[in-house]
């Protein structure tokens, strides 16, 4: 296996910086440096020709930005989580109002999306939620639009599933076509998936509940400040963030306009403007 | 008398291990000198899905108790740190822990490769490298990377594990320095912690 140095990953961020305007610069470079790698291994390049290729092919771009970002997911991935969500936090949200908004910042192939839908209608209130689902990778927007999951993938979001301890059979909400699961698109009628830059993109609404869950930890402290900033924008006072189990805020600058509402699952709720 | 040759430079200690290994790791852990010096750096193989017990298990008769780092949580001497569940686990070069969800490694997740790979690149020959028990070839890869970084390497003996695999496979593919017996790894842990009272 080949190594990188820093200096040539730099190289790749300021070279995708200036032609194409995503900011890696600021990404945790143990994960980034593996990211680079796996890409020069599958598609069967050297730092060298891997810049060339940026350089020269401008539809090359796409492709490395979906290698590059992880999109490994699961539904109702911490099943723990989303019993909270479900009874405590949803709940919480509804004594002030009765409909309201939810961001997934970063939602890779949706996953999180669908199963936000599914526990939404179950708790009969999925008419009331505005969703927004964005993600930096237009390829993977595509994929989170489609709601189509490979088969293999679905024993492991059955388990979860029954963890969470939906209402009634994951089954119910999904077709089985040549191998794949295909989901009800009317549960995803109330989503708008945007393209949407966490680094350098614009605070554009507002939110009652935004999901962030190990998407951070692909940045280093400074971008993980102003991004934290940018949610802290983007939410209304009282409103809430979750983020991953493993994640913490202790270290960024506006923690302290946070509180946490629980811990073992990481969600904060904001308290100062 | 000094019988491993050591020297008080190394900054953190490494510790690779999957079937077999429990056992072997709550000796180490619960013999380990009192105020160990340096960090301990643990990548077992564990249930992807369970979050709970295992770090509880490991601290009921460690000297010191486990924690799993949360994500840019720095690394502390003497801290005893156990990769969490369903997350690969890295240090960073400002030696703080940075965690990922990234593809599984040698199917798993937390891959001992992941972690033995990136402080082989931060610690460089600072680094003690221990891989124990286990019944695949995750780890082997990443004992290379600490070796050709200079680093320090032991496996457990591989007839004293319960499976062979893993320590095999690390013997396979890379100079070992040391091939011991859990007990002998804790005599190693003491006599490297008397080099630096």
């Amino acid at each position: 296996m080949q190594d990188i140095d820093i200096a040539d990953l730099k190289k790749i961020t300021e070279l995708i910086f200036q032609k194409y305007r995503y900011d890696f610069r600021n990404y945790a470079m143990s994960s980034f440096k593996r990211r680079v790698l796996r890409i020069l291994e599958l598609k069967k390049l050297n730092v060298e020709t891997l810049l060339k290729k940026l350089n020269d092919s401008p539809g090359f771009i796409y492709e490395f930005l979906d290698e590059l970002t992880v999109n490994v997911t699961e539904m109702f991935r911490d099943p723990g989580f989303w019993r909270i969500l479900r009874e405590e936090i949803i709940p919480g949200i509804l004594l002030n109002h009765k409909q309201f908004k939810i961001w997934h910042a970063g939602c890779s192939s949706g996953e999180e999306v669908v199963s936000m839908c599914i526990m939404l209608k179950e708790m009969g209130i999925l008419q009331d939620v505005t969703l927004i689902a964005s993600d930096l990778d237009t390829t993977i927007l595509e994929r989170a639009k489609a709601a189509t999951y490979t088969m293999k993938n679905m024993e492991l979001n059955e388990k979860n599933y029954i963890r969470f301890q939906g209402t009634g059979n994951l089954k119910d909400y999904y077709t089985e076509e040549n191998g794949v699961a295909v989901f009800d698109k009317t549960l995803l009628a109330n989503v708008s998936f945007r393209k949407h830059d966490l680094v350098l993109g614009e605070v554009f609404n507002k939110f009652d509940l935004i999901l962030c869950r190990n998407v951070m930890i692909y940045f280093n402290q400074t971008l993980q400040n102003e991004v934290l900033k940018k949610f802290h924008e983007s939410l209304f006072k009282y409103g809430y963030l979750a983020i991953g189990s493993k994640e913490s805020l202790i270290w960024c600058d506006y923690a302290s306009r946070f509180i946490v509402v629980n811990n073992e699952e990481k969600i904060y709720k904001k308290i100062k403007d | 008398m000094n019988k491993f040759n050591l020297n008080n430079s190394y900054k953190a200690v490494v510790i690779g291990g999957s079937a077999g290994s429990f056992q072997g790791m709550i000796k180490i852990l619960s013999q380990l000198p009192k105020n160990f010096p340096l960090p301990i750096i643990m990548a077992l193989h564990r249930l992807k899905h369970v979050r709970h017990g295992f770090v509880e298990a490991l601290s009921i008769k460690s000297v010191v108790p486990v924690t799993e780092p949360y994500d840019k949580e720095p690394v502390k001497k003497g801290g005893v740190y156990l990769a969490p569940a369903n997350y690969h686990m890295s240090v960073e070069l400002g030696h703080t822990f940075a965690l990922s969800t990234e593809e599984m490694v040698n199917n798993s997740r937390p891959a001992i490769d992941i972690t033995l790979g990136s402080c082989a690149y931060v610690y460089k020959d600072k680094l003690i490298g221990i891989l124990l028990s286990g019944a695949n070839k995750d780890g082997a890869l990443g004992m290379k990377h600490i070796t050709d970084k200079g680093g320090l390497t032991i496996v457990q003996e591989p007839s004293e594990c319960m499976i062979e695999t893993m320590p095999k496979a690390a013997l396979a593919l890379t100079k070992i320095d040391h091939v011991l017996k859990v007990d002998q790894i804790v005599e190693f842990l003491k006599e490297l912690d008397k080099q630096y009272k």
